[in-house]
């Protein structure tokens, strides 16, 4: 019998390295880095003939009309704006720290976690836009609609809990968003300013 | 003059094992696949994203795509033209098809996820909002409401 010791050859293991770079080229070419994010929004249902006729009840007070031209111009309650104003005036708008008779109806209301507060549960903000408005105008005035409702609800947050919203729990949260609910209305599609 | 010799064993610089350049290629490979996602589909439309601040991660699972934009090659914008086009998965489609695609889609889903479905409009941020309120009322219709305006972080 064979007593000497036999010894196992090595693998060459060389290629391994080529390999995992052939996979790595691969997932380098097939995925992509960027994340999916964007602008959360919920559409209205479309609405049935008896829900058309109750949405004339609002009040006007309650109403804030953002609309945007096919020139890309911001008009809110008739009046002209720039962008860089509209957050402010949104958040007055909700908020209607002055009680304003022009501003929103403000309602008690109670809320878990908070208790008694009076909200401006009832207030719309109706955006509007032309077919020829351009999509990048319509983004960032959307974006400083919810910009305006995540300040609101940060500061309420801030005040009542010293943390921000997204730190605070499920069920706090739920209560800033009974506080501040996001109404905006995507209207029905009308034509504004003329041109196509 | 023995400068070069081919045995190195005898010279005084000892060969450099690569026995561990696998598991750093490895450790990248494996980074990759975590941190990235795979492409949804090929493009034939171009698409810049406007930018915005506001943004919400959107769940993969529950994410449908339509994509909005001028097609992106000049074979495609000779047969297409040059306005901006729908796309549904990897053909181009009308308004007419938006129903169709999302109850069809939504129906393919499991039960228990189908109302958490959400439609992610990734639209080129010159086109016009005309094309995109037809896609608004096709999604109405199809009682597809929630959505997410695909969006780019602003630098700040």
């Amino acid at each position: 019998m064979g007593k000497q010791k036999r010894e196992v050859p090595e693998l060459n293991s060389s290629s391994t390295a080529d390999i995992a770079f052939l996979l790595l080229v691969f997932f380098l070419m097939t995925t992509s880095m960027a994340v999916n994010k964007g602008l959360q929004r919920l559409l209205p249902p479309i609405p049935t003939e008896e829900q058309k006729q109750e949405d004339m009840k609002v009040k006007e007070r309650n109403i804030l009309v953002v609309l945007i031209n096919s020139q890309d111009e911001l008009m809110v309650n008739k009046k002209p704006m720039q962008l860089a104003d509209l957050r402010a005036t949104v958040k007055e708008f909700v908020q209607n720290p002055a009680n304003d008779p022009n501003m929103p109806e403000k309602k008690e209301i109670t809320i878990d976690l908070i208790g008694n507060i009076a909200v401006t549960k009832d207030h719309i903000i109706s955006l509007q836009n032309d077919r020829g408005t351009s999509y990048a105008a319509y983004i960032e005035v959307q974006n400083e609609l919810i910009a305006a409702y995540n300040e609101l609800r940060n500061e309420f947050a801030q005040a009542k809990w010293g943390k921000r919203f997204e730190e605070c729990t499920e069920a706090q949260q739920k209560a800033i968003q009974k506080v501040y609910p996001q109404k905006i209305s995507e209207a029905e599609p009308k034509n504004y300013g003329g041109a196509k | 003059m023995g400068r070069f010799r081919s045995n190195s064993s005898s010279s005084g610089i000892p060969k450099i094992s690569t026995a561990s350049l696998p598991d750093i290629v490895f450790m990248l490979l494996f980074f990759f696949m975590i941190a990235t996602t795979m492409k949804e589909v090929d493009f034939k439309v171009s698409i810049k994203a406007p930018e915005a601040t506001e943004l919400t991660a959107l769940k993969k699972k529950d994410a449908r795509f339509i994509y909005v934009g001028v097609p992106n090659s000049d074979a495609l914008r000779a047969q297409y033209g040059s306005e901006p086009r729908i796309q549904l998965d990897d053909a181009f489609a009308d308004v007419a098809q938006i129903e169709n695609y999302v109850t069809s889609q939504r129906a393919a889903m499991p039960e228990e996820d189908q109302n958490k479905m959400t439609i992610s409009l990734k639209v080129d941020k010159d086109c016009k909002m005309g094309i995109v309120t037809d896609i608004k009322q096709a999604l109405r219709r199809a009682q597809a409401l929630k959505i997410n305006y695909a969006a780019m972080e602003k630098a700040k």
